[in-house]
């Protein structure tokens, strides 16, 4: 028996199919996570990230303790409410997890983290905040609905009160806003416009029913899964951990070297790789039958490298993977699936964006 | 979970790696997995059939499934040779979980004895196996 979110009863009612995900009792879909996936391309479908971890910091000195704490420079954050992803790094430049930040004010930043390591991250940004004198508090207390598709955002805003609905739809991209009791943001992990919606635990299952009302289609974390991989986002855990660093996980364009002198945790051992990194990240599409999956090898001219993350992606009717393979490598690649060599062609991530293919099959 | 409704004809026969084996009047069996297997494989999207006149033991790994989630093998519930195999579902795998007793057949095979038969579980059996395994 897992931990539970406020809408743990609902997804069991629906039929839900409960498994374990990062310490919680998750919904893996609801019978078809096919049609889950597709709800969320064509419609409008929603998660249960209530796992997630919400943090507030609150202090005079935030901005700094973040400039510091994250790989990304919350600097670029002006506009309050522009949220920006970001490592959290190890001194030795290794993944502790990765995040959105949101600007709030100037005294007042949220973090979202990941379920399964928000204990270390809780432990590690205590520790670093005691210099800067910044307050962490864990919002153990709100509930997180991902509303994600091409209607999600309209769908959703028929739940506010009608003078609301105009702030929401408002929103620029990856920035959120308090907007009634609901915190909305512009961004998901799907690849599709939408919102991100955390509100107070105790009203989560009269929104969730709200939502379903309006034709929001309930999806799981298997579609999750597929519609991240699709739009070439990372997952904790698959693509990257602490073993790994940002600049050989893919995620390069998250970590702001520049101004020089900022000195962000993990900086000197991230320039001594970035002089001459080995291995790099890239998306595969299988060419021949079969499907991709997690931990499989990936023989190359340069070497061999390793799927992270594998599967069938719906949109495309195609098998496609995350590989971290040896700077070099060119298609094909052979891939060893369950002792058979087959063929894939390197292509650059995302697969899928806004419900059309960007590679070409 | 005990005693959910489970979809288990009562004309055919199961294995406890979750085959069920039809008996055809020709002599023949048809094989393909139960209704319990592909509801907790999920939506399958990837099927590799066995090539047609490969013989098979009893017992041997002889298809792939393939869902959303994972891999999964299939073993001959019989030795024999394989007569015909699926091929409708090279392109439509979704006939496994629409249908997994009828159009999702996955191949049928010339049993080298019929006695094997005797050998496979009956609905009844089959049921209190599924009960015992998720006990």
């Amino acid at each position: 028996m897992g931990l539970k979110t406020p809408l743990f009863d609902t997804h069991v009612n629906a039929g839900a199919k409960i498994v374990d995900f990062g310490g919680f009792d998750m919904p893996l879909h609801y019978g078809s996570q096919l049609e889950e996936h597709r709800a969320v391309r064509e419609g409008a479908g929603m998660f249960d990230v209530s796992h997630m971890c919400v943090i507030d910091l609150r202090g005079l000195r935030v901005r700094a303790f973040l400039r510091r704490l994250l790989a990304n420079d919350v600097g670029k954050l002006r506009v309050p409410g522009k949220a920006l992803y970001s490592c959290l790094l190890n001194e030795q430049g290794g993944i502790i997890d990765d995040l959105i930040a949101y600007y709030l004010d100037e005294h007042f930043f949220r973090l979202v983290v990941n379920a399964g390591t928000r204990d270390k991250d809780l432990l590690w940004i205590r520790a670093q905040a005691r210099q800067d004198a910044v307050q962490v508090l864990e919002r153990t207390d709100l509930a997180m609905l991902a509303v994600q598709g091409p209607l999600a955002r309209e769908l959703a805003v028929g739940l506010l009160q009608a003078e609301l609905r105009a702030t929401a739809l408002g929103l620029n991209a990856f920035s959120g806003a308090q907007i009634g009791d609901w915190f909305i943001a512009r961004t998901g992990y799907t690849g599709e416009d939408g919102f991100e919606i955390m509100i107070p635990a105790s009203t989560a299952a009269r929104v969730w029913s709200g939502l379903r009302a309006k034709g929001v289609v309930p999806a799981g974390l298997g579609a999750r899964d597929t519609l991240r991989l699709e739009a070439g986002m990372s997952l904790y855990g698959n693509d990257m951990d602490e073993s790994q660093n940002p600049l050989e996980s893919g995620l390069t364009w998250t970590v702001a070297f520049e101004p020089a002198d900022r000195d962000f945790v993990g900086r000197a051992a991230l320039e001594k790789i970035r002089a001459a990194p080995t291995k790099h990240m890239v998306g595969l599409l299988l060419e021949d039958r079969g499907v991709l999956r997690g931990h499989q090898v990936v023989q190359t001219n340069a070497g061999p490298g390793e799927i992270t993350s594998g599967g069938f992606a719906p949109t495309l009717n195609r098998s496609i993977a995350l590989a971290r393979v040896p700077v070099g490598a060119a298609s094909p690649v052979s891939v060893d699936v369950r002792g058979k060599p087959l063929s894939a062609r390197i292509v650059k991530p995302p697969f899928v964006r806004n419900g059309k293919s960007l590679i070409s099959l | 979970m005990s005693n959910v409704p489970r979809d288990l004809p009562s004309d055919l026969k199961y294995t406890r790696s979750h085959e069920w084996v039809r008996s055809l009047p020709d002599g023949r069996v048809e094989v393909g997995i139960t209704d319990h297997a592909q509801a907790a494989l999920g939506d399958l999207v990837f099927v590799d059939v066995p090539a047609v006149q490969r013989t098979l033991a009893a017992g041997e790994a002889c298809a792939v499934v393939e869902s959303v989630k994972a891999a999964s093998d299939v073993y001959s519930p019989l030795s024999g040779q394989v007569s015909e195999s699926n091929a409708r579902l090279a392109d439509t795998p979704e006939l496994l979980n629409q249908d997994p007793y009828g159009a999702g057949w996955l191949m049928r095979l010339t049993p080298s004895s019929q006695s094997q038969l005797a050998g496979l579980m009956a609905p009844d059996l089959y049921s209190k196996f599924l009960d015992e395994e998720s006990a």
